[in-house]
């Protein structure tokens, strides 16, 4: 099979899988249906390691460079012979690296669900849009066209929206679907007219031809597309931070974040695929992809990017250590992780010795996809043991459920920033960029990562310790091997996933970058990591009443961060006073009593008027008589008058 | 004989065929088997066409004829089609289709039904393959009446004020249309040298601006009341809400089509130079269509009137293009006619499934459909994600078309309009997704609701004739952009030219 084939193949298996199960699965055994998807997952997989083998090993590298590989074009949409939508596959280094997170964490999910879903209602219907989410999914990583991203983005949304609302007899779970797909409806608006202006500006909508006539100084699209100002931007940077707001969107960056949160409703697994590991950090990958623009045509929106990502790590990570559900304390950790991506993107430049933050970036999403799948996953296993998703419901569990513990903790460290674990090198990476180039987003970034290591042993002390394990547990883990492999799978990840050398790889050049790792740079954010660490042990490994205390002390501040400063209140305010009371009601309003009220006015008028005409026929003799008379009287004055 | 005008005498056999015999059930396979074989034509017919176009054939219409009706009026049956009128009899067939599946189980005078569905359906044909304007006019005539009495006679509610309501407004707008086309008659007369109802030769013959600019308004606000152009649109919620589901289907998914293509083919090719002069005008009505359509959908909870609002900003966006006059908003404009046509085909039978079975189209007194009705729920949920844009069906596509060619404009008004236009994708997905919260997910509300049954096989043959068509724009656009390709080139050009 040529390698064309195979990359081919990698999207559409868990397409089959999705029409299969999907249109076909009433008449597949429940039993079956969810080996079936699995089974063509780990298709999928194995595909994609051998793709990843021959791309970084064989055919990617020429003269010492990265190049990107296209294949499978298609002339999708075409609207004028020099502009249209194509379809196509591409491999470059961080499409391929997209593929291996997307296919791997999206395999150790379907095993998982094997043993986490057994025995709901709609096993089947829930393996189909697993299926159609993979498929999607990969379709966004190896899109070559941005509109055809855009047509990706739209259809892991609606996969989102789909499994957000799995449980759909449940009332919040709707609402939050219906919120996740509104709110990264609202930010695609800006994608979308980001993408109208690029493609008009460059004539083409393929990134590489983009890429090509937008980031090369001199280029005549490129000066016609900085040329002119509006509201003191280049054409190019509005079109850029437009694109951009599509990204926050779907990374839930302040201020878009208020959907990940709620969605949390649908299943756990989910919560791990889709919003931790792969579709969040699509908005990472736009600005990965569309970086030379970025660096080189806007470095305006780039550091719009960076300060947005800043601010959302440090604000996610403030709200994650106050939440007591523990998939609400991950969902905040996620949007303040994909904060420190974007701020790694955001300090990143164009040229030599500036674009350490691009792989640093990218770093993290890698490393992050791990750990933050993994604490998802043993998140979901403490919930399939306890039936419930408050922390003050747990404690202890270290006993009953060794494995998921000792996973959790790793994770934990990974997270954390704790040499050795892969979470380390990744934000070591991002540090030194930050420091480099932006002192503000470097001690917001430090601040944030010291926060992250509080919540994480803060909810690490509060489900394991905290109370003195019930000696007679039976474990919850017993024959659950299911659930236990893939996170057994994912802790390799989450503890040698740094020791890759990513700089090899993934680079804003192509050329292989090394990333140093010095130990002046290392002391201080480990450092207050492991402070925290032990903050967190002291508040939290056993009962007492010190960190009601602290709480109290707080006081507005903690409330504040509670409720997740009052965003959600904002926006219920937005939509429900604004767009609702005081745009949709008189709209309606205005159409039915004064557009409709004039074409009803206009009937009854006319019927009241024959009314009126009507009365003249009245068959009365007398009366036509005196129709008639004074009809001859009248042309009898007007005779005299004209001849007289 | 002309083999287009099979097209018109396949419906009329039919009519026929139900008028002689007696028994229900054989009415409605005759008519059933009448519109399948039209659907088939039509598809045979575009495949030679597209064959012909391959082998070169480079006239503006194909399979074009002309025989003289009436000759001291110079009225011709002239006829003929390019890709614009295919893809627009290709939409017509399968939505007539699909609606004969849906009123399968319609009891009441089963022969008048389908009697008046068919008659609607010559008209349809005939609008889009005459090339004379008086046939054209004939045919649109056609295609109106017959509305009054199925939203009379089969309706439900306020149905004699609605459909006096929807007919009226209708007959208003044709008689626009009609003054605008007698006034091209004479126009042709005085200025062009001959008297003539053909458009291909009026086309060719460049009319003074005073007059072009008269003869545009009458024929763009005439069409415009057919597409339920802002603020002509009124008779479409309430036509709607009493109209049986097959006339739904037919109102919304042809006859505001009508409308769009007399837009396209009237207005804007015969005047063209008005057309570039005011089609402003229209750029502004078209986007209060579709935003302040939007808006108002918001608001209402009867699903027929929430789809009905929803088909004023979607075919807005009709308006939209056509009134950008740029090559790529034209084959937006085709394409979003179509999109529209069976988006809005299969969302009333949809909606028709549900009332028939809860007898509420309330979207607060519903819920659990979809747990209940697995199959309803499921058209339901694909209409309105084919309505709100969603990529892998039609409406993306044409939407992004319309947006596309409306970018090429550079001035800040384009601009405006474009990005307000746009904005209403988002609304769209408000008003779906709550309408789909709140009536096909959750739980069932009443007891009796257990017992309903999912859709019958009549029902789910029209739904997924509709799919298909709506997956097949979705997937492959090249297709129909091929088709329409060279043609809204041409209406492009013609506008440019002079």
């Amino acid at each position: 099979m040529t390698l064309d084939n195979i990359v081919l193949l990698i999207p559409l298996l868990p397409l089959l899988s999705f029409l299969l199960l999907g249109l076909a699965g009433k008449h597949i055994s429940v039993r079956f249906s969810g080996v079936i998807g699995s089974v063509i997952l780990g298709a999928s997989l194995v595909l994609a390691l051998i793709t990843a083998y021959d791309y970084f090993f064989a055919i990617g590298k020429q003269g010492g460079e990265f190049i990107p590989y296209l294949t499978a074009q298609l002339n999708w949409l075409p609207f004028n012979s020099d502009l249209s939508i194509n379809l196509g596959l591409v491999l470059d280094p961080i499409s391929v690296m997209m593929l291996l997170v997307v296919t791997f964490v999206s395999t150790m999910v379907h095993v998982y669900s094997l043993g986490y879903m057994k025995g709901e209602e709609r096993y089947t219907t829930y393996y189909a849009y697993l299926g159609l989410f993979t498929f999607t999914m990969l379709g966004l990583v190896l899109s070559t066209n941005i509109f055809q991203m855009y047509i990706f983005w739209e259809l892991v949304g609606v996969s989102s929206y789909l499994l957000i609302g799995f449980y759909f007899s449940r009332p919040s779970a709707v609402a939050a679907a219906k919120k996740a797909f509104i709110v990264t409806r609202f930010a695609d608006l800006g994608f979308l007219i980001g993408i109208l202006m690029l493609g008009y500006g460059a004539h083409s909508y393929d990134f590489f031809t983009l890429i090509d006539r937008l980031s090369h100084p001199g280029s005549s699209y490129l000066v016609a597309m900085t040329g002119a100002s509006f509201l003191g931007m280049s054409t190019l940077t509005w079109a850029l931070i437009l694109v951009f707001i599509g990204g926050a969107g779907k990374s839930a960056m302040f201020p878009f974040h208020i959907w990940l949160p709620d969605a949390m409703e649908g299943p756990t697994p989910i919560s791990a695929l889709i919003h931790a590991a792969t579709m969040v950090v699509a908005g990472v990958y736009l600005v990965a992809r569309l970086f030379p623009i970025f660096a080189v045509g806007a470095p305006d929106a780039l550091t719009v990017v960076g300060y947005v990502g800043a601010f959302t790590a440090l604000f996610a990570a403030t709200i994650a250590c106050t939440q007591t559900d523990i998939k609400k304390v991950l969902a905040y950790s996620t949007i303040s992780q994909i904060g420190f991506m974007l701020f790694a993107l955001g300090v990143a430049g164009w040229g030599p010795g500036k674009t350490e933050g691009f792989t640093a970036g990218m770093f993290h999403l890698f490393t992050h996809a791990s750990f933050k799948a993994l604490l998802f996953l043993g998140a979901g296993s403490i919930i399939h043991a306890v039936h419930s998703n408050e922390m003050k419901d747990m404690g202890g569990l270290r006993k009953s459920m060794p494995i998921t513990h000792i996973t959790f903790l790793l994770a934990a460290l990974a997270i954390s920033g704790i040499p050795p674990f892969a979470g380390f090198f990744s934000k070591e990476a991002i540090f030194s960029a930050a420091e480099q180039s932006n002192p503000i987003i470097y001690w917001v970034g430090l601040i944030a990562g010291t926060l992250t290591a509080f919540y994480i042993f803060r909810l690490y002390f509060m489900i394991f310790w905290h109370k003195t394990p019930d000696a007679h547990a039976h474990n919850h883990e017993k024959g659950e091997w299911a659930m236990m492999i893939p996170m057994m799978l994912l802790a390799v990840g989450a503890v040698f996933g740094g020791f890759i050398p990513f700089g090899d790889f993934i680079s804003a050049t192509g050329k292989p970058l090394e990333l140093p790792i010095e130990l002046s740079h290392i002391i201080l954010p480990v450092g207050l990591g492991v402070l925290s660490i032990v903050a967190a042990a002291i508040l939290y490994r056993k009962e007492s009443d010190v960190p009601q205390r602290i709480v109290n002390a707080l006081g507005g501040f903690y409330r504040a961060a509670y409720r997740k400063f009052y965003i959600d209140e904002i926006y219920l305010f937005i939509t429900k006073k604004i767009v609702f009371k005081l745009m949709g009601r008189p709209s309606a309003w205005f159409d039915r009593n004064v557009v409709d009220g004039t074409v009803q006015k206009t009937g009854s008028l006319t019927i009241a008027l024959s009314h009126a005409i009507k009365r003249v026929q009245s068959g009365k003799l007398q009366a036509y008589t005196m129709y008639f008379f004074g009809g001859v009287l009248l042309l009898v004055v007007l005779l005299l008058y004209k001849f007289a | 004989m002309n083999i287009l005008s099979l097209l018109i005498l396949i419906p009329l056999l039919t009519v026929v065929g139900i008028l002689l015999v007696k028994s229900d059930q054989l009415i409605r396979k005759i008519t059933l088997a009448g519109s399948a074989l039209q659907v088939i034509f039509a598809s045979w017919l575009t495949a030679q066409y597209v064959s012909l176009r391959h082998a070169g054939a480079t006239a503006q219409m194909l399979f074009e004829s002309s025989r003289v009706w009436f000759r001291p009026l110079g009225i011709n049956y002239h006829i003929g089609v390019d890709g614009i009128s295919l893809v627009m009899i290709l939409l017509t067939a399968v939505v007539v289709l699909a609606g004969v599946l849906v009123s399968w189980k319609i009891e009441k005078q089963v022969k008048e039904f389908f009697f008046m569905l068919l008659l609607l359906s010559v008209g349809a044909y005939g609008f889009f393959i005459s090339l004379n304007l008086f046939s054209m006019f004939f045919f649109l005539e056609l295609a109106v009446i017959p509305k009054y009495l199925l939203i009379g006679i089969w309706g439900t509610g306020k149905k004699e004020n609605n459909a006096m309501k929807l007919a009226l407004m209708l007959m208003t707008g044709s008689a626009l249309v009609f003054l605008g086309i007698v006034g091209l008659y004479f126009a042709s007369g005085w200025f062009g040298g001959e008297h003539t109802w053909d458009i291909m030769k009026l086309s060719h013959m460049h009319l003074p601006m005073n007059v072009q600019v008269i003869l545009y308004f009458l024929t763009f606000i005439g069409f415009g009341v057919f597409t339920g152009m802002f603020p002509f649109h009124t008779w479409a919620p309430d036509g709607h809400s009493s109209a049986p589901t097959a006339a739904s289907m037919f109102l919304a998914g042809i006859s505001m089509k009508l409308g769009g293509y007399g837009l396209l083919r009237v207005a804007t090719y015969l005047m063209p130079d008005a057309a570039r002069e005011y089609s402003w005008i229209f750029i502004i009505l078209a986007t209060i269509a579709i935003f302040y359509g939007a808006l108002a959908t918001l608001m209402q909870k009867d699903l027929k009137y929430m789809n009905a609002y929803s088909s004023v900003s979607h075919v807005g966006f009709v308006v939209l293009g056509v009134a950008m006059i740029t090559k790529v908003a034209f084959a937006g404009a085709v394409l979003q006619m179509v999109s529209h046509g069976i988006m809005t085909a299969l969302f009333f039978a949809a909606i028709g499934m549900i009332y028939d079975r809860a007898h509420t189209r309330m979207s607060n007194e519903l819920g659990g459909v979809l747990k209940q009705m697995p199959f309803i729920g499921t058209v339901f949920i694909i209409a309105g994600l084919t309505s709100l844009g969603l990529p892998g069906f039609s409406g993306f596509v044409s939407e992004m078309t319309v947006f596309v060619g409306s970018w090429v404009h550079t001035g800040i008004f384009y601009r405006v309009a474009t990005i307000l236009a746009a904005a209403s994708i988002v609304i769209t997905a408000v008003y779906i997704l709550r309408a789909t919260g709140f009536a096909i997910w959750g739980t069932i509300t009443r007891k009796e609701y257990a017992l309903l049954k999912d859709a019958s096989w009549n029902e789910r043959w029209a739904a997924v004739i509709l799919i298909v068509g709506i997956v097949l724009i979705g997937l492959a656009p090249f297709l129909f952009m091929h088709l329409i390709n060279a043609d809204v080139q041409e209406i492009f050009n013609h506008l440019h030219a002079g």
